[in-house]
């Protein structure tokens, strides 16, 4: 068994993962910097990343956590939806110098916050016959609802390069670049053809945080909004843009119900969905037929 | 009486398996009287919230119960709702969706045989450590895996959670040029996966047998990843001839329980135990495997799998897995090679008033889904049913067999460290799945 140098002269920050109600893709992420893992592992000492490594030290992981770190750099996945979850995240929060939530999860309660619009007792009805075995909370909420976050990366699931400038950033003691502009900048970066200008198909683009490198219209798909809301969105013209391109009111309560469902910047959306059209948007031109 | 303190087990990353697992063993003297294998993940109600959404949402939506095989839920919610709206998507586009299947079954299995499972035979704690060892070796890993990223980023537009999929097809398909990349870059794969097989079939493997009834899609003619009929074969000394029923009856054979100790349900197949994932398409379809896989998988002492053989050792299933990929890769290269761009990106799925079910072959095992439709396209009911809830139950039984032999060779005072490592070991064989589940194992001996 070859070990790590002891941790007392290991000149490395150390880092850790942790993962709450998810589904692992965020975490997946740092595995899937292939070309620079092995470069990452010379930088950090990775001491807690349960996709990666056992645990150190005997007992389950709250027992593993007493007395250990504190760790430089946490990473933080997925949302609080039981009591003991809301209690290790306080834990995980005192033993981390700098915490970064990663993913819609953590950042917004992900697709599992659709529990907040509905009664969790029937949703647990629906998939368990003896509810009694199962604990929960009646709502999943973003870790920043329970303690001070440092840093939030966004996105269902994070973009790999912005990960990366986050743990560059990090080591440099430097800020990282993650800009809270919406992904039209980068469908322009990209020189994407708008997708909404040109062939009418309704985007969620321009009131969606950057940091995907603007995926879908590259495949003439619209955004669907994985990275939740920019700062300061302009919902009104965006829902307003949304009919105008044939969306229902139905279809728009549902594409901003998904993956930031409880984002607070989608709290009128609903009202806006249902509002008469009283004057056409902004944007006039005339599409042509939209491709089927 | 001889109670034994709790000892806890360090469990290696599984892949996709998250938070605490505890596994609990009953020894009563020299035997092992109970094995439960506890996940207790928090429950995100994925059927419960699907309800009331839209026919085109469920492969975006349930592709987040997985962050490891995305493909595998959109692909098999793309099946399941076309299936309800009787549309068939094939052709091009079928073969378009295999390809990307191919991707993350690369990616996957990669991951999987480097990452989580080699450090178990090596004696090593993780792939730190492998590098330190054998930096070639997880170098030729990464850059694997690294080639069924970019299938799925090429096709997909990203390696999680990929975005062109829709019911129907894709959003955009590719041109046949945009393709070629991918073909180089699979032609070193073929070599690094052939590499691979080769790596893994020289590990020392401990004596075991499994003995759990197979469950597979079969597909005459191909080696199923994204179409075919549920098959099984029984368990040993049971016929070896697979017997199929339609999906269509796939809740009547297979059915889950609720058990206090699991927020994962767990099945069984016709009331027996039985297993999913890489050895039982191995024991119903390695007939139709590329002659590549085939060949590597003769050279690695799989047996001939032209001739039916079965591999019943499941800490062989590293094996396995490597000629799997060997698989894919071959795959992916023959359809980009007779790729022909399909006219139009994707079929109209009209919505109406059914009930529909899609299976495929994810990494780990069959995935079953199930939706209820409206007219309009609104969804009723949704059930779906993941590899691991299916393996839970083989999975506790291969455990309580490793334990069993060890304590036959030591006698009842077998030292509990050997035990839990043994036990982590007889686990992690099936790659498990269990969204949010464990990472480590509290073991609790109770010996009597």
């Amino acid at each position: 068994m070859t070990t790590e140098p002891g941790r007392a002269t290991d000149p490395r920050p150390t880092l850790a993962v942790w993962k709450f109600a998810s589904c692992d893709g965020c975490q997946l992420t740092l595995l899937d910097c292939e070309d620079e893992l092995l470069g990452l592992t010379d930088r950090v000492r990775i001491e807690h990343f349960l996709e990666m490594t056992p645990a150190e030290g005997a007992g389950g992981e709250r027992a593993r956590l007493d007395g250990r770190g504190p760790y430089d750099l946490s990473l933080v996945e997925g949302s609080i939806t039981t009591a003991e979850d809301a209690e290790r995240i306080q834990h995980v929060r005192r033993i981390s110098r700098y915490l970064v939530t990663i993913g819609a999860c953590a950042t917004a309660g992900g697709i599992q916050a659709l529990r907040n619009f509905s009664d969790v007792d029937e949703f647990i009805a629906a998939v368990y016959a003896r509810p009694e075995y199962i604990s929960t909370l009646e709502t999943s909420t973003p870790i920043s609802a329970h303690v001070p976050v440092d840093l939030e990366l966004r996105g269902c699931p994070i973009d790999r390069r912005q990960l990366l400038e986050v743990i560059t950033a990090y080591l440099a003691g430097r800020r990282p670049r993650v800009p809270g502009h919406s992904v039209c900048f980068e469908c322009k970066r990209r020189g994407t053809t708008c997708i909404t200008v040109a062939h009418g198909i309704p985007c969620l683009g321009p009131v969606t945080h950057a940091g995907c490198g603007a995926i879908c219209p590259a495949f003439g798909r619209g955004c669907y909004g994985c990275f939740g809301p920019m700062s300061r969105p302009n919902l009104r013209s965006m829902v307003a843009q949304l009919r105008h391109d044939g969306m229902s009111e139905q279809d728009i309560q549902r594409v901003f119900r998904t993956f930031n469902a409880a984002s607070p910047e989608h709290a009128p959306v609903p009202d806006l969905a249902a509002e008469k059209q009283e004057r056409p948007p902004a944007t006039t031109e005339t599409h042509p037929e939209r491709p089927a | 009486m001889n109670p034994r303190g709790t000892r806890v087990l360090r469990l290696d990353a599984l892949a996709r398996v998250e938070g605490e697992a505890a596994l609990h063993l009953r020894v009563d003297g020299g035997t092992v009287a109970e094995t439960r294998l506890r996940i207790y993940e928090p429950p995100r109600f994925f059927e419960a919230l699907l309800s009331g959404r839209g026919h085109t949402e469920p492969p975006d939506i349930t592709s987040r119960i997985c962050g490891i095989c995305p493909v595998a839920y959109q692909m098999s919610a793309c099946q399941a709702i076309e299936n309800a709206c009787g549309v068939t998507v094939d052709g091009p586009l079928a073969d378009l969706r295999r390809l990307l299947y191919c991707g993350e079954w690369i990616e996957s299995h990669t991951l999987h045989i480097y990452l989580l499972h080699a450090p178990d035979f090596l004696g090593l704690a993780d792939v730190v450590g492998l590098a330190r060892d054998q930096r070639a070796a997880v170098e030729r890993g990464l850059r694997l895996k690294q080639s069924g990223n970019a299938i799925l980023e090429q096709l997909g537009g990203r390696p999680i959670h990929p975005v062109n999929v829709r019911i129907g097809g894709f959003y955009r398909t590719p041109a046949p040029r945009e393709l070629r990349p991918l073909a180089e870059r699979l032609r070193q794969a073929r070599e690094d996966a052939l590499e691979t097989v080769r790596w893994v079939a020289a590990f020392d493997f401990p004596d075991a047998v499994y003995d759990h009834d197979l469950l597979a899609l079969r597909d005459p003619g191909h080696y199923a990843i994204d179409s075919g009929t549920p098959a099984v074969i029984a368990a040993r000394g049971g016929p070896r001839a697979a017997r199929e029923f339609a999906l269509s009856d796939f809740e009547q054979h297979v059915r889950e329980r609720q058990v206090p100790h699991s927020t994962a349900l767990t099945a069984t197949l016709d009331d027996r135990r039985f297993l999913t994932g890489p050895l039982a398409r191995y024991a119903i379809n390695g007939q139709w495997l590329h002659p590549v896989a085939a060949e590597a998988a003769r050279d690695a002492g799989l047996g001939d799998p032209a001739l039916g053989a079965i591999c019943d050792n499941p800490f062989r299933s590293i094996v396995v897995r490597a000629v799997e990929v060997v698989h894919a890769v071959e795959e992916a290269l023959r359809i980009i090679d007779g790729y022909a761009q399909p006219p139009r990106p994707a079929v109209e799925v009209p919505p109406r008033r059914a009930v529909g079910a899609g299976a495929t072959e994810a990494p780990r095992g069959l995935l079953y889904h199930r939706y209820a439709l409206t007219e309009d396209g609104t969804l009723t009911g949704a059930r779906i049913i993941p590899p691991t809830a299916q393996n839970q139950t083989a999975i506790e039984e291969d455990v309580r067999r490793a334990v069993q032999t060890r304590l036959d060779r030591d006698g009842p005072d077998a030292d509990d460290e050997e035990l839990t490592l043994l036990c982590e070991r007889a686990i992690r064989n099936h790659d498990p799945c269990i969204s949010c589940s464990a990472h480590f194992l509290d073991l609790t001996v109770e010996r009597t």
